[in-house]
Order: structure tokens, then sequence, then C-alpha cells
């Protein structure tokens, strides 16, 4: 493949043979500035150098802003615009459908975190293998700018009408109700959310990963909780988080100290270099507690949470066959004339 | 331990000596939660092994244990099996509606109920029969707290003796009813036997009804319509099937849950399907549309309040054309009320589920044997459209037994529409999703996961062009909107035609579908032989029409809509599509009191109407 003297005008290609420029989508129409944008850029990278193939990769997504943006990257890969707040259930569908597809669910906070809770938190309960992303930016960007049930309590909106509730913690929820690998990241911070994009790729199992990602338009004003400047200020990293992917048949030293190494499924590594002492990601109470005490303090806790790679996943309680329902042939859906015939008789 | 608590009437007397051989309705009333649907089914299925044609339904509360439930069994020898108006032998066994039931009968008719209800004096003009069940159970039954259960089959021996029912095949019955629970099966035949010895020794018969071997039912299956359906849809290759619990569906999915467990199953153990109970109807469709959008046969199955919660996904799945399959087991509106009462009320919010320009096809099966090839139909057709298919059931067919010819074996392959392959793909070099090739307002589609660099589409609901790219352009979208129509217009030679009966020798047509039908059929024979009216008839079988529903109405004066619900609503649909001129030719026969389509009352409403 790569020969020698020409590789300085090549570009560069990934395990299977792709460009970067394989991974691209179309042009986008979410404002300049929009932390979308930089999520669309982090998966672009993410999956092209975990080198997935984009015709196995499904976007599904709701109705928002955040919805839109699979359209802005992997064009070659099956997207489906669904309905408000009913990502969940259609990528469900797909998956069940055809487990050998990649699913990678768009959604938004408005979108997961109100009209669509329902179906998000049975979701989580089914640990079914899928990236679900929340681009999360605490308001209604494509309805010019109302409060979503992610927005923090005494955050104000640009007309200057401080939200009164309090927020839905989409990752406290998550952990709470099954899914295996649990983050939340900031579309600000380009290295911690590759490793994360790449770890997810990685997992077999539901990840949920909550990107806060500030609307430009609506909310990234002095007294809004999801700016670029509130997280600047307030994000508080758990961990540094490396990723060395399986084909990468490199032995990465580390202190078991201050490191914590977690196996994927797939024999991927996820290393976690820790911030703070004692966390243990694979601890459910404790990151639920965390969770709770990052809100007291103030402070906008990001990492991996928690990851569980060892889980069954929905295919496996359904214990479907390898081969994708979609493409089972006729014999295997249509039982024989001598299983009618039998069901006849029992009738009779 | 008298037989009758009252002197026999002489007109008694006199009916006794005319015997009604294979033809009476009997009604079991009973308190629901005390296991009398076994009793029901043994003796139902006691009448079909002797031969008679029977059907039965069940008429039951939204409620667990502890309110009325009727059983009607209607045997035949005729072969109508239509809800018949008057109750001929009624079974009393509920306190609480004993005296109303009584009260209800015409005169003539037979009661055996419950020693400690004492009936008996309530009126002169019927037959009592007195059966101390519970002295009669407590023989049969040491256990105490099975005595509950057990009670009700001492009056399928009683009625076996009674109706002359030959007690073997209340033993078949039975055997068969309790297949699996040997000790079930014994207890339940000691009961049944203590009625039928009780009835031999103590009572006299004095009504004029009675059972007589027939071979009208030699080979025959009995199968609830929701069981045919789940059987119809296994041999469809259903691979994704996802559901919310509701009545008068739920049924459907249980069934096909078995059927899937026991013959679906790969010989090293692996599961050829999924089914999922969802969170909601939102989820059950949603889950469809995204099964169906990835290429696997995907239903779900629901009612009329379900309906109403997919009517956002209807849409979706209308404009992105993804196919799926949903079963309507149509009953009586909201949640509260009548909910377990049949009904067709859901015909034109189902026709046109959803907001913007949406119109779907439906099905709409009369027999348990159309459940299951329509299920079959209506999985192909979704493929073949790229759209939802609506299966147009009702509670009556779906829930209770009906007697049918064994199923026959598909004789047509799968039929999975244009679907491109990624050999297809290197051939054409790219393709557009949206864009009409064959003049059918069909376009072509590809799976997510075929290896091809040009396979993707993205799927949207939203304004598109013919390429699948986002697009508000009034041009785009008024084309988009043309070419799915067409799509509808080519489907009106796609889909099951009617069932049409035309002599060309009458000016009057009736016209009704699903559930109706079996009351029509009666009712024709009575138009004849009552009043000499002469009648064609269509059964309409989908939506949208054939053109053999707009040549019937052309062809008669006076067209009768029969249907169950209340503001016409096959009518209103038919008059959308027929030609102006002749729209006042539809008259409506419409019926919505919850309890399945009698012919008397076709009859009679159709006598009325045509000045008779």
């Amino acid at each position: 493949m790569s020969t020698a003297g020409t590789s300085t005008l090549q570009p560069k290609t990934n395990r299977i043979g792709l460009t970067v420029l394989d991974y691209r989508g179309g042009k986008t129409t979410l404002c300049a500035g929009c932390g979308h944008n930089a999520i669309s850029e982090r998966i672009i990278d993410a999956m092209f150098e975990m080198g997935i193939p984009p015709e196995r990769v499904i976007k599904p997504s709701g109705i928002g802003c955040s919805s839109k943006s699979p359209a802005y990257f992997m064009r070659r890969s099956h997207s489906f615009n669904a309905v408000h707040g009913r990502m969940p259930s259609v990528t469900t569908g797909a998956v069940l459908a055809n487990h050998k597809l990649m699913a990678l669910g768009v959604s938004g906070d408005g979108d997961t975190a109100s009209i669509g809770i329902g179906q998000f938190v049975h979701l989580m309960r089914r640990n079914l293998p899928v990236i679900y992303i929340i681009e999360d930016n605490g308001v209604y960007g494509l309805t010019k700018g109302q409060f979503s049930a992610t927005a923090d309590l005494g955050s104000k909106l640009k007309t200057g009408v401080i939200n009164e509730l309090p927020p839905i913690d989409t990752c406290a929820m998550a952990i709470e109700l099954g899914a295996t690998f649990v983050g939340r990241s900031f579309s600000g911070d380009k290295k911690q959310l590759h490793s994360m994009l790449k770890a997810a790729i990685a997992h077999r199992g539901t990840v949920m990963l909550d990107v806060v990602s500030p609307c430009v338009t609506f909310n990234d004003h002095e007294g809004s909780t999801k700016s670029y400047k509130y997280m600047k200020d307030h994000e508080e990293p758990l961990q540094d988080i490396s990723f060395i992917p399986a084909f990468e048949e490199i032995n990465v030293e580390y202190d078991s100290g201050t490191t914590v190494q977690v196996t994927m499924h797939d024999g991927s590594r996820l290393q976690l270099h820790k911030i703070e002492e004692d966390y243990d990601p694979t601890d459910r109470i404790r990151a639920i507690t965390r969770l709770h005490e990052a809100r007291e303090e103030n402070v906008v806790l990001t990492g991996v949470f928690y990851v569980n790679p060892k889980a069954p996943t929905f295919i496996d309680v359904l214990n479907l066959t390898d081969e994708p329902l979609t493409t089972l042939p006729e014999s295997m859906v249509r039982p024989g004339r001598d299983v009618l015939a039998r069901a006849m008789a029992e009738l009779q | 331990m008298a037989t009758t608590d009252v002197a026999l009437p002489e007109a008694s007397r006199q009916r006794e000596r005319k015997r009604v051989v294979n033809n009476l309705s009997i009604q079991v009333a009973t308190v629901n939660g005390s296991g009398s649907q076994s009793s029901n089914t043994v003796l139902l299925r006691s009448i079909f092994q002797m031969g008679v044609p029977v059907s039965g339904k069940n008429l039951f509360p939204s409620n667990i244990a502890g309110l009325p439930t009727w059983y009607t069994i209607r045997a035949n020898k005729d072969g109508y099996i239509a809800r018949k108006k008057e109750i001929d032998f009624l079974v009393a066994m509920n306190a609480e509606t004993a005296q109303e039931d009584v009260m209800a009968l015409s005169a003539g008719a037979a009661v055996l109920f419950d020693e400690p209800l004492n009936l008996g004096g309530l009126r002169p003009d019927l037959t009592f029969y007195s059966v101390p069940f519970d002295k009669l159970v407590a023989a049969v039954c040491p256990e105490a707290k099975l005595r509950k259960l057990v009670k009700n089959m001492v009056y399928v021996g009683v009625v076996a003796k009674l109706l002359e029912i030959d007690p073997a095949e209340v033993e078949n019955a039975i055997r068969k009813q309790f297949a699996s629970k040997a000790k079930a099966a014994n207890l339940n035949l000691a009961a049944a036997k203590a009625g039928y010895d009780y009835a031999a020794a103590s009572l006299t018969k004095q009504d004029p009804y009675c059972i007589q071997r027939m071979d009208k039912t030699k080979g025959k299956i009995i199968i609830d319509g929701n069981s045919a359906a789940a059987l119809g849809s296994m041999f469809a290759g259903v691979t994704v099937v996802t559901w919310y619990p509701i009545t008068p569906s739920s049924s459907l999915v249980e069934s096909l849950i078995d059927y899937m467990k026991q013959y679906r199953i790969t010989p090293d153990g692996k599961a050829t399907f999924a089914i999922v109970q969802a969170e909601d109807e939102l989820a059950a469709i949603g889950m469809v549309l995204g099964a169906g959008w990835a290429g696997a046969r995907a239903m779900t199955a629901t009612a009329g309040p379900g309906i109403s919660l997919m009517a956002e996904f209807a849409g979706l799945s209308y404009y992105a054309e993804v196919p799926g399959v949903i079963w309507n087991i149509q009953r009586v509106g909201p949640s509260t009320g009548l909910p377990t009462r049949t009904s067709q009320g859901d015909l034109l919010s189902t026709a046109f589920l959803s907001h913007g320009d949406t119109k779907h096809i439906l099905l709409i099966p009369s027999s348990v044997g159309e459940c299951f090839t329509m299920a079959q139909d209506a999985f192909n057709l979704a493929e073949h459209f790229q759209t939802l298919v609506f299966m147009m059931s009702d509670l009556d067919l779906g829930m209770n037994n009906w007697m049918s010819d064994p199923f026959e074996y598909p004789t047509t392959p799968i039929e999975r529409g244009k679907i491109l392959s990624k050999e297809d793909l290197e051939r054409m070099g790219g393709f557009e999703r949206y864009k009409d090739v064959d003049g059918d307002g069909i376009g072509y589609r590809t799976l997510p996961g075929t290896d091809h660099p040009a396979a993707a589409y993205f799927a949207r609901g939203s304004g598109h062009n013919e390429k699948s790219q986002y697009s508000e352009r009034p041009d785009d979208y008024e084309r988009n909107l043309e070419r799915i129509n067409k799509k509808f217009e080519t489907a009106r030679s796609f889909v099951p035609r009617p069932e049409v009966i035309s002599t060309a020798k009458t000016e009057i047509g009736i016209i009704a579908y699903g559930t109706s039908h079996w009351g029509i059929v009666e009712a024709r024979d009575q138009l004849r032989n009552e009043y000499g009216i002469e009648t064609d008839y269509l059964r309409i079988r989908a939506y949208p029409f054939t053109r053999e529903v707009h040549a019937f109405i052309e062809q008669h004066e006076r067209i009768y809509v029969v249907e169950q619900n209340r503001d016409a609503q096959m009518l209103s649909l038919l008059k959308l599509d027929i030609k102006p001129e002749l729209t006042s030719r539809l008259r409506s026969i419409a019926h919505v009191h919850g309890l399945p389509l009698d012919a008397r009352s076709v009859t009679d409403e159709l006598t009325s109407m045509e000045g008779r």
C-alpha cells in the first residue's frame, strides 16, 4: 500500500485504506462557533483513526440543532433524522434488525431530557450496543433559545429569564439505569473528547456521552452555565484519558497507583490517569455519588464516570443469530410445510 | 330436590315435542376470574366435535376478577356464525346479573341456574332447570380453593346432558383443553361427569333444543383471529416485533411469542427474531421504523389509543418511506368504559393517521383465514410500496374463537421490494433514493450496512429532493408529494380485491367489511327468505379501493354500507373516492353498541329503509 518516496504527497490513510476525507459530511448549516460542529469534527477523527468502515455506521438522530448534525459528518453512512425525542426507538429497531451496524445516535438536551426522556431511560436499561451522544447546550436552539431540562438552577437566558428548576443529570441517570459506558465531556476539550469517542467506539454496550456544547447564539452569555467561558472556568476533569486501540500492538507502561486501565471488549485499552485519587470508574455507586458531589461543589465534572465492558448487551439477552435478521434467508424466517401442518393439527 | 321450581306451562310442553336441532344460542353468565373461559371453550369444542358449525363470543369486562362476563355460543346447522340477538339457552351462574339476564330472554327460552339464585318463579314463559352446583362440586373437588374454578365445568356436564351432546366429546374436549395438565384434566372430567349424572338423574328435559351429529366441521380448525394473525406473521417472515400491552391486541403478540419460540429457533438455539416489549406505543412504532429502515420485516400490534400515540411516527414513515406492518385490533374508543368491546371505529383515523397529507394502505380481514393470508400480503405490500400497512382487525375477530378451514401454506415467496445490493450499485455507480425510475412512484432503496461508498442516503421526513438531500424548495416538495401519491394509486391494483356477489338482478347493493361480513351473510338470506328482497354484496378487503368497488357502486341504485361505528366511516371514505353524482346512492347502516353485529338488526333496518 504505502510506497516510499510518494508518501509525502499521499493523504494519510487509516488501517482500512481510507483518508479522513472519506469520513467527512456535508457543509454545516449550524452557526459559526457552534459546539456541535466541534463534536462532528471529533467524531470524524475518531472514526477515521479507529478505521471504522463508514458503511457500517448508522447515524440516527432526533429533532433539533444537534439532530441536524449527522448531515455534517460521515456522508458514506446511512442517516435517519427521526422525530423529536425518538432517536432511541429508531436506533433500537435498526440495531435489532442488523446488530453488525455501529449505531452512533445524536440527540440534544431538549430531545433527550424532555420530550424523549421516556425513550432515553429505557434505552439505557437495555444496554443496547449504541453510542448515544447528547450535544448539550441547555437550550432549545432551533426554536430560539428556551430553557431545556439540563439547564442549571439559576442560569440565565439572554432575555434575563432565570431558570428556577433543577437540572436533570443525564449521566447520573444513565449510570443508575444500566448504561455501561458513561462520561461527560466538553466540545472545547479536543483531546479528552477525542479519546472518549475512540473508547466509545471500542465499547460493546450502551455508551452515553453528555457533551456540553455551547450555543453561541442563545446561551453563551454572562449568566449562562453552558457557555464557553463558564466551562473554561468550571470544568474539572476526573482523569487524563488515553486510549490504545486493539490493532495498535504497542505496550504503554503505566503506574497502577496513578492510572486505572480498563480492557475493552475488543482488547483495546482505556487508560485513565487519575487526577482525583481513589476514583474507580467501575464502581457505579461511587460514580453516582461523585456526580452529586460535583453539583454541590458547583463544578462541571468531566471524564469517564463509569465503565463496565463485560455486561451482557440486549443482543445477548435476545440471543439473536450471528447473521443479522435483515439478511436471514427465507428458509430461516419462514418455517416449512411440516410446521404449518403441525400447528393446524393442534387446532383441529 | 325438585327438577324445576314451577309447574310446566302447557305451551312449554308443546314446544318440547317440536325439537329444535342444531340451531340455538347458549349464553353463559358468570363472574370474571372464575375460570369460566375453560368451561366455555370445552362446551364450544364439544359441539364442534359433534360436527355442528359453531361460534363463540366472549363479552367480558375491563377487569381481572369479580365483574359480570357473558359467553355466547351459537350452534347453527346452516353455518351462520354471526352473533344471534336472541338467547335460547341461558346458563345463569352470576347472582349480580341473573335476574336481568332472565328478564331479557324471549319466551320459550331455557334457563339453567345455580340453585341459590332461585330464579324459577321469575317468568312463566321460560323453562327453568335448577342445579345445586356447590353441592356437586364439593363432592368431586376436595380442595376447597379450587372449587370456584371447577364449579363451571359442572354446568358443561349438565348442558351436555340436556342438549344431548355425546359425553365422549366432552371428555375429548377436556383432554384437549388440559392437554399438559393431567391432574387438572381429571378433576375437570369428574366435575363434568357430576353435572352430567345429576342432569340424568334429577332433571327432566323440557326445552326443545338439542345437538345432533352432523359432518360440517370435519377437517376444520378452531382458532382466534389474533393467533391466526400471529401464525400469518410468522410465515410472512417477520423478524422484529415490538409491542406495548393493550387489549385486545396483547394476545396477538403473546401468541406470536409462543409460536416463534417453538418454530423460529435455529438448530444451535439462536433466535431468528427479536421481540421487544417497548415502553409505550411511541417506542413500539419507532422501533418498527428503525427496523424497517434497516431492512427487517417489522411489526407491532395495538388498538385505538395506541394508534393515536403512533400518529407522529406514522407520518414520518409515510414521508421517509419506511415499511412496517401495524395491527390495529379495533375496540371501542377510550381506555375506560368499553375497551373490551368490539368496534370498527378506527377506520378514518387510521386511514389518514398523522400530520400533513397522509393516507395509508389498510387491509381488512373478515376471517381468521384472512388474518393468516393478509399478514403475508401486508408484509409484501409494505416492502413493495415502502410504507406502513395497517391490518384492521377488531376485538370480535381477534379475541373470539372462529371455525375455519385449515390454513394453506404460502404459495408466493417473500417479496422484499426494490432494494439495491452492493453489486447493483457497482453496476449503476450510484442511485437516487426518491426518484421515480419505473413510473410507479416507488423509488429504490439501500439498506444500512450495504458495503458501497454510494449506498448511504439520508432518511428524513422533512423536505427532500430525489437525491434525499435536504430541500425547502416548493417544487421539490410538491413533486415528492405527488410521487408518494402515485404509489398509493399504484397500490389500488396490488391490494386484496373485494369479494363480490353480483347477480345484476337487483338495484340493491350491500357493502360491508371486516367482521360485519358474518351478519351480512345471514341478513341477505333473511331478506330473501322473509321479504323476497334480493341483494348484491361487496365486501371491501382493502383501502385504497380497487376498481371493483367503483363498478359495484355504479351498478346499483341503492347501496347500504353496513359498519360498526357511529359516523359511517367507510361510507365517508367511499364518498371521497367515487364520482360526486354517485354519493347519494350510499346509505348508512351503522351499529355502535360494542357487541358484534347481528343479522336481524341489519335486516330490520334495511327493510325499514326500503319502506317494507
